[in-house]
């Protein structure tokens, strides 16, 4: 039996839910993507490249997930690899190099599990991401568009502004993670769904996030029109807000973002 | 207890590849004897000294905080800071006071980690030690906290920060204020190093999750002791997706040396030494300034 927290999570992994390419489609132009990570491989679960957004060019980049079997199965259910987290730090230095804004669609249960990915260093290259954003000097916009798990998806999240949309989530690892290592019950992952907060409603409360970004009634599918332009408008009043800063306000803030986190007792 | 006063050790040669259960934790009982979790062995305990290494096998036990912090710190020079810092229950999960207090009592430490500062060869450094047996030393708020202030006051102080890690994650009965802890100690890494200030992680026995994924993958030098598990992904998730069990060397800090992630594996008995010759290389006695 399925709460609120639950449905949520289902519809954020919906396979006919919007993704990356499709939003970026709608809200910029002349993209061009770009490929690989210029060590071992072009990871598709991460795609990126440069485009317009109106007059400003711009470095978008975000986890794929594919609509079929066959391209999720390419897409690797978009759950990236070490070289996709790699690609993805190489259009981010390319940015900042051309002192371009990195925009970023969040939409993973979390980063691949596998030999290879071990092999190739999977926690360093979340690791790296990590410490590389914390000095990006151009700002960093995160919208989780679907699913949110894990360090996989915080990879793609150590941003200025962290939004999301009605129907995503971003959580420490899946519900049903939680319930079968917690509770050792993978049954009750719709109570660990509620326990979890992991909606955006919650993650706003909590100061996770920032923003929420409505879906319209019949449903974001439906009508993806109604969220990009939204969305196009708010990252274009954004982003001005971000560059009238300096680089050392815009470091210092994105610092003092993430260094509240916490709740102990002293 | 006079330690390092002389090189009295005996030199063990570094001993093959393990892998040790994650709930398992392979520290010494009281008692006269114990069995070693790697050769099986029944060993006098008596034969056993501080560095708690098998001395028929040479499997590094897991150290206590403390038993670290009396290896690797010039004695009697380490400052402990923050502590009294203690977990709250972010996500109000069940019974997470009675967790905490439970392993409180089991480990007598506050959560999961040791953090201040010492001197090692003379040397003032930072030092942050995690302790696997507070609750596998996952990581909430307390760990992520130490951690950022330690980081941030080498950064004021000029200091070098060497942290040995251990983790089997993050600590999930905080929810996603455990994930932000990764974000937040490698911020605060980044101001480190962006001062040119030398960090070295020392990868201990387990070392995996969100902590390999954030301060144990960021060192300018990064080592481990033989046999540690070091990895991202548990083995039993990854065996689970490949549908096939994966070879014992899998995930060790041997496996990662050969995949170009450490930089050196150290027995434990040579772990100070290794250490001061690294601060030698970086610091100046003088430069470091205590306070
Ligand atoms: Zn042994």
């Amino acid at each position: 039996m399925d709460n609120k927290a639950m449905e949520i999570v289902k519809k954020s992994r919906m396979v006919s839910r919007p993704t990356t390419l499709e939003f970026i489609e709608q809200i910029f132009t002349d993209f061009i993507e770009l490929h690989g990570d210029r060590h071992f491989a072009d990871d598709k679960a991460m795609v990126g490249g440069i485009a317009m957004l109106e007059n400003q060019p711009v470095t978008v980049i975000g986890v794929q997930k594919g609509h079929t079997i066959e391209e999720n199965v390419k897409r690797s259910f978009g759950s990236p690899n070490p070289e996709g987290y790699r690609k993805q730090l190489r259009l981010m230095k390319q940015a900042e190099k051309f002192h371009r804004p990195v925009i970023l669609f969040v939409n993973t249960s979390g980063a691949y599990c596998g030999v290879g990915a071990e092999e190739r260093g999977q926690g360093e290259a979340i690791a790296r991401n990590l410490i590389e954003m914390a000095g990006l000097k151009v700002p960093i916009i995160s919208i989780f568009i679907g699913e949110g798990g894990s360090g996989g998806a915080l990879a793609l999240a150590l941003a200025d502004k962290v939004w999301m949309l009605d129907n995503g989530m971003y959580a420490v690892l899946s519900p049903e993670g939680f319930a079968s290592i917690l509770w050792r019950s993978p049954e009750r992952s719709a109570d660990a769904a509620e326990l979890m907060k992991l909606t955006a409603p919650d993650l706003l409360k909590n100061g996770v996030i920032e923003e929420m970004i409505p879906e319209a009634k019949e449903g974001l599918a439906e009508n993806l029109e109604y969220t990009t332009a939204i969305l196009k408008e708010m990252l274009v009043s954004q982003l001005q807000q971000l560059q009238a800063l300096s680089t050392e306000q815009l470091l210092e803030q994105r610092y003092q973002r993430f260094r509240k986190y916490g709740e102990f007792t002293e | 207890m006079k330690l390092f006063k002389k090189k009295n050790y005996i030199r063990i040669n570094p001993p093959e590849a393990v892998s040790v259960p994650m709930e398992e934790t392979p520290s010494i009982p009281d008692g006269l004897w114990v069995k070693c979790k790697h050769c099986d062995k029944t060993i006098y305990t008596k034969e056993i000294n501080e560095y708690k290494i098998c001395p028929n096998c040479g499997y590094h036990f897991r150290l206590t905080a403390k038993e670290r912090i009396a290896l690797i710190c010039d004695e009697g020079s380490f400052e402990e800071w923050d502590t009294d810092m203690k977990a709250k229950n972010p996500m109000q999960y069940p019974d997470y006071d009675k967790i905490i207090q439970k392993a409180q009592q089991k480990t007598e430490l506050n959560d999961a980690v040791v953090t201040g500062c010492c001197k090692i060869g003379g040397y003032d450094t930072v030092l942050a030690v995690m302790d696997s047996h507070f609750m596998m030393a996952s990581m909430g708020s307390v760990v992520g906290e130490k951690i950022t202030r330690a980081i941030e006051r080498g950064t004021k102080k000029k200091l070098p920060v060497i942290i040995f890690t251990a983790s089997g994650g993050a600590r999930m009965q905080e929810g996603i204020i455990s994930l932000m802890q990764m974000a937040k100690t490698s911020s605060a890494l980044q101001r480190h190093a962006g001062a040119g200030l030398l960090y070295v992680s020392v990868m201990t026995d387990p070392t995996t999750g969100g902590v390999s994924a954030s301060f144990a993958s960021l060192g300018d030098i990064i080592l481990s002791e033989p046999g540690a598990t070091i990895g991202f992904a548990g083995r039993r998730v990854i065996e689970g997706t490949i549908n096939e069990k994966l070879p014992d060397e899998f995930q060790t800090a041997e496996f990662q040396l050969e995949h170009g992630f450490l930089d050196k594996i150290v027995p434990r008995t040579e772990l100070k030494n290794t250490l001061i010759q690294i601060l030698k290389l970086h610091c100046q006695k003088e430069a470091c300034e205590n306070g």
